[in-house]
C-alpha cells in the first residue's frame, strides 16, 4: 500500500471538512478506485458518484492509474467566468 | 504575444487592450465578465472566487494555446481574478486581436465557454440575507451559513 494525498477545494473541502486528505492505495490503483475510497469517508456521501479528478494538473479518466508521486485533486463543478 | 494569468488584484481592461493593440490588426475583440447583483432572483452583495491555482493557470494556458491554433490568433490575453469581488468588479477579461473581425470575435467566445467548462475556479455568492452558496452549474446549490 502507498499513501496518496488528495487536494480538496470549494464545496468538496467543506463536505469533507479538510483541504486535503491522505489515502492508502494498493499499487496500480485507478482513479475510480480512489473515488470509491473517498466516498466511504465521513461527509462524502453527498459527493457525486463520479466526481472529476485531476492528476498532475490535468483531468483524468476513471481508468487512469495513480502513482504515489502524482499530484491528485478532486474537482467540484467549475464555475469560473 | 499571447498570455494568461490568474490574478488577485483588479483587472485593468484598458491595459490588456493596449498590450495587444497593433497597426497590423484590424480587429480587437474583448469579453469582460463582471459581478452581477442578482442570481436566480436573489440579491447578491459580493462573489468570492477561489481556484486550484496551479491547475487553473495551466488549463487557462492550454485554452489560449488551443484558441491560437483554432482561430489563427497570435495576440490573446486572458486574466481571471480570484478573491472577494464586489458588485461590478471585473472577474474575467479576454482580449483577442486579429487582422479580421470574425476570428477575433469567435476566439473570445471560445475562450469564455472553455473557461466555464474546464478551468478549476469556483465562486461562492454572498447574498443580502447573509447566506452564502457555492455556485454549481450542474445541480442544486450547496448552502452554508455566512
Amino acid at each position: 500500500m502507498s499513501t496518496v494525498t488528495v487536494q480538496l477545494f470549494a464545496s468538496y473541502a467543506e463536505l469533507l471538512g479538510a483541504s486535503s486528505i491522505e489515502l492508502s492505495l494498493a499499487p496500480g490503483s485507478t482513479v475510480s478506485e480512489l473515488v470509491r475510497k473517498i466516498r466511504l469517508l465521513p461527509g462524502a456521501s453527498l459527493l457525486p458518484t463520479t466526481p472529476r479528478v485531476a492528476v498532475n494538473r490535468a483531468f483524468a479518466s476513471s481508468d487512469q492509474r495513480i502513482d504515489p508521486s502524482d499530484e491528485v485533486a478532486l474537482i467540484p463543478p467549475v464555475a469560473g467566468g | 504575444m499571447s498570455r494568461s494569468a490568474i490574478v488577485v488584484s483588479e483587472i485593468d481592461v484598458a491595459a490588456l487592450i493596449g498590450e495587444i493593440r497593433s497597426a497590423s490588426f484590424g480587429a480587437v475583440s474583448s469579453f469582460i465578465g463582471t459581478v452581477r447583483d442578482v442570481s436566480d432572483g436573489r440579491r447578491v452583495t459580493a462573489i468570492e472566487y477561489s481556484a486550484y491555482s496551479a491547475m487553473a493557470e495551466s488549463e487557462l494556458q492550454r485554452i489560449v494555446d488551443e484558441a491560437e491554433k483554432r482561430f489563427g490568433v497570435s495576440a490573446l490575453v486572458v486574466e481571471h481574478r480570484t478573491g472577494l469581488l464586489e458588485l461590478g468588479d471585473v472577474s474575467v477579461a479576454i482580449v483577442a486581436a486579429h487582422e479580421h473581425r470574425s476570428p477575433a470575435l469567435e476566439c473570445t467566445k471560445f475562450v469564455i465557454e472553455e473557461i466555464k467548462k474546464r478551468v478549476p475556479i469556483w465562486k461562492m455568492e454572498h447574498y443580502e440575507d447573509g447566506m452564502r452558496e457555492w455556485v454549481d452549474p450542474t445541480r442544486s446549490k450547496h448552502t452554508s451559513p455566512a
